[in-house]
């Protein structure tokens, strides 16, 4: 078999880095490969799709119920799903307690002490969230994990922001270990020119837009039904827009470290496609009834 | 070996200076000084309370040191909860000696560990049910305690914990005290943050809960003695003679002391501050908010104690200063004793301290009343107003150190051929194996008490058997053996 491949990836909060992550799973399985999806966000809902579950139960809530990470085994945790992708989820803390990094560093180390990572698997996909807000949303890209960045982003200017502030997290830990950004995935919010943009984007921080995911409802509807397009509608279009992304991924070779921008480069990214207006100086600060009496 | 001059110990630092690279140099440049008692202000001279420098062998403590096993630890009918994984507390239980009496386990809990034994679960998921239910178990298991504090561990202050919240639900579900101290061992350069920090606790969460209550009867000669740690049976040997000279002691803080006691604190005339370090926060915000004056006072060796007793009862009327009197003339016979005992043995020997709150200062008079003399001190975790203190103490041209460092002191001690050095347990067998004698000062050896006149008695005798023991005859280095002695002088000749 091929080298075990892991891949990471991050995005906005939101921006569909679970829905995304399993459908490309999906079709990737699909394709015969072997994958597992590790859930590194104590919310545990990067694998429902594939388990068809509301959230799998996590590493650490069987943890704190058995007593310690120690007492776990691995079939404990780890669910296997459609098309043979095993499944396990972090898990952590509600919001607002607690210390939901330590619980991603905990996971991640149990599983690669009980041999979660063995020699059949082919992919390995971090669902990481949102940002890199400390060092245990860091552990999947630290050395010897995850390989390949996948960063997933739309036309929208938070969303872009977010891809470059991703880009900036990236060049640290790429400086010091072999971990590259492979890519863009734009998950399209129909904005204006938004593959062009995105593109763009990619080309100015070094790497490619490695697919355009165009918006469509059967994605909705498979999720109610806690179902990925694949499997819930193989004959949809939007099924091919997700092979045609695990076929990209597959072959994919463009590894590279990133050159994140300036803000100032990325905002006359955006004027340049009419995302924002060219910048006023006037109205900086004024509110609106400032203005309406101006 | 006789006295340096003023320029030997400049010499002398600069020499153990030279081995630092450049930036350590500079830093530990000033914290190193000569004494001059003609300065006013310490800071002219010594640098205190900065971070440590790495790779030096520090031998601070942590803020987590300070509020639990320096002020709040001692309290002893409260249950202290370390919060956190279980080393801090296990590995701080029970080792610094303040005695107190009671039932272990029944009423007192001075030598116990409680801790929360944090798990990877406890991190990730918060450590605040684990707490409240630990709480519950106490009041279950040991009704008889009077109160709870919480002494945060590190662990506590990066998951972002509420223990306040936890902290007054259980004061309403058990009724009694519940104090959470933030002392993440973390905050600050030692342990000096976190007697700062207990004492905050101490002003925010327990003084205040006799406010308006009048019940306590006071009389006019209530005194509260603070930052006496019982240590060996310090503060007992301390309470006696303020009991004799006609004070009633309304509080110990905290040696062997109450949550009761410190709640009446604030009812007292005077309070008595023997520990500056530790506790003048605490004595400050009482005489800003009660107006309740406090006097610094020092209980080793006769001449100190006479000094103290004199000063305490001047700020009585007649009666005490005739009390103070009384005390003085009725000890004058034993501690003569002592003196004529020991001071022969001991005459003319030099020691070198470096110790923690005031000991670095408050034991030199009782060497000199033995006619020895203290040639360098330092504090761990002293501030500038402790050197302030020091200055006149000490004698001009002696040695000061801050924070000194394992190879500072080593090096100043082969140079400076003390006949005893005074410090901490991570120094005695260096210099032991030097081949000179030590005492323990931090725990007072397993001995004490060396407060007051039954103190000093104890003290006297400590440094004397230590001193003069004849094993430090017995010491041969391999190298120096008669053959090699005797191949050193023929080659000489």
């Amino acid at each position: 078999m091929a080298k075990l491949r892991q891949c990471a990836i991050y995005g906005k909060g939101g921006i569909g880095k679970s829905t995304t992550t399993q459908n490309l799973v999906s079709a990737l399985a699909e394709l015969g490969n072997k994958v597992m999806i590790v859930g590194c966000d104590p919310k545990a809902d990067s694998t429902r799709l594939i388990l068809h579950a509301k959230a799998q139960t996590t590493i650490m809530s069987l943890a704190a119920e058995a007593g310690s990470v120690e007492d776990l085994e691995l079939e404990d945790v780890l669910k296997v799903g459609y098309g043979g992708i095993k499944c396990v989820e972090s898990g952590g803390p509600e919001p607002g307690v607690g210390c939901a990094g330590r619980g991603v560093i905990t996971a991640i180390n149990f599983l690669e002490e009980e041999g979660a990572y063995d020699d059949e698997l082919d992919f390995v996909f971090y669902d990481v969230l949102g940002d890199v807000v400390c060092g245990g949303f860091a552990m999947p890209i630290r050395e010897n994990k995850a390989q390949e960045i996948y960063i997933v982003c739309s036309g929208e200017m938070m969303a872009m922001y977010a891809a470059n502030n991703i880009a900036k997290g990236i060049v640290k830990y790429a400086n010091s270990g072999s971990v590259r950004l492979a890519g863009l995935i734009c998950n399209s919010r129909e904005t204006a020119r938004e593959d062009e943009l995105i593109s763009a984007l990619a080309a100015k921080i070094g790497t490619t837009m490695i697919h355009f995911v165009p918006r469509d409802n059967v994605v909705q509807r498979a999720e109610i039904r806690r179902m990925t397009v694949i499997e819930y509608e193989p004959q949809a279009k939007q099924a091919d827009e997700y092979r045609q992304l695990a076929i990209k991924i597959r072959d994919n070779k463009n590894f590279i470290i990133p050159t994140p921008i300036t803000m100032d480069e990325l905002e006359e990214l955006m004027m340049e496609f009419g995302i924002i207006d060219q910048e006023d100086e006037s109205i900086i600060g004024k509110t609106a009834a400032a203005e309406a009496t101006a | 070996m006789a006295a340096l001059t003023r320029e030997e110990t400049e010499a002398l630092i600069q020499e153990v200076l030279e081995v630092y690279p450049e930036q350590a140099r500079k830093d530990r440049a000033k914290h190193l000084a000569v004494n001059d008692q003609s300065l006013e202000k310490s800071n002219k001279c010594i640098t205190s309370n900065r971070k440590s420098q790495p790779g030096v062998m520090t031998i601070r403590g942590c803020a987590y040191a300070g509020s639990k096993g320096v002020v709040w630890g001692p309290i002893k009918d409260m249950i202290h909860i370390s919060h956190g994984p279980v080393g801090c507390g296990q590995y701080s239980r029970a080792g610094r000696r303040n005695y107190y009496v009671g039932t272990t386990g029944v009423n007192t809990f001075g030598t116990m560990n409680f801790t929360s034994d944090f798990q990877e679960k406890d991190i990730v998921f918060g450590g605040d049910k684990k707490l409240a239910k630990i709480m519950l178990e106490i009041e279950e298991l040991f009704p008889l305690h009077k109160g709870i504090s919480i002494q945060s561990e590190c662990p506590i202050g990066l998951i972002g914990d509420d223990i306040e919240a936890v902290a007054k639900k259980a004061n309403k579900e058990i009724g009694k005290p519940v104090v959470p101290v933030r002392c993440e061992g973390f905050r600050g350069v030692s342990q000096s943050l976190g007697h700062h920090i207990a004492n905050d606790a101490i002003r925010d969460w327990v003084l205040e809960n006799r406010d308006g209550d009048e019940s306590f009867p006071t009389t006019p000669y209530d005194v509260a003695v603070i930052g006496d740690y019982n240590i060996g049976g310090d503060a007992w040997a301390s309470r006696t003679l303020l009991e004799e000279m006609g004070l009633r002691v309304v509080a110990q803080w905290s040696g062997d002391g109450t949550i009761a006691e410190m709640e009446k604190t604030p009812k007292v005339k005077l309070n008595l501050i023997h520990c500056y370090r530790s506790m003048n926060y605490i004595a400050r915000h009482m005489e800003e908010k009660y107006k309740i004056p406090w006097i610094e006072y020092n209980f080793f060796g006769p001449t100190k104690i006479a000094e103290s007793l004199r000063k305490i009862a001047a700020l009585f009327d007649e009666t005490i200063q005739a009390g103070a009197e009384r005390v003085i003339a009725k000890y004058q016979a034993e501690y003569d004793a002592v003196i004529a005992k020991y001071k022969p043995r001991l005459q003319g020997k030099r020691v070198m301290l470096y110790v923690g709150g005031l000991r670095p200062r408050h034991v030199i008079g009782a060497y000199e009343d033995l006619g020895m003399e203290v040639v360098g001190t330092g504090y761990e975790f002293g501030h500038n107003d402790d050197y302030d203190r020091t200055i006149k103490e000490m004698g001009n041209a002696t040695l000061i150190y801050d924070d000194v460092t394992g190879y500072e002191f080593e090096e100043f001690v082969k140079k400076v051929q003390p006949d005893l050095i005074g410090s901490g347990i991570k120094e005695k067998y260096i210099f032991q194996k030097m081949g000179i004698p030590f005492r323990q000062m931090h725990s007072w050896d397993y001995s004490g008490p060396y407060h007051g006149y039954d103190g000093f008695a104890i003290f006297a005798r400590d440094m004397d058997m230590t001193l003069n023991n004849p094993c430090w005859k017995q010491v041969k280095v391999p190298w120096k053996t008669d053959e090699s002695t005797k191949v050193a002088v023929a080659a000489s000749a």
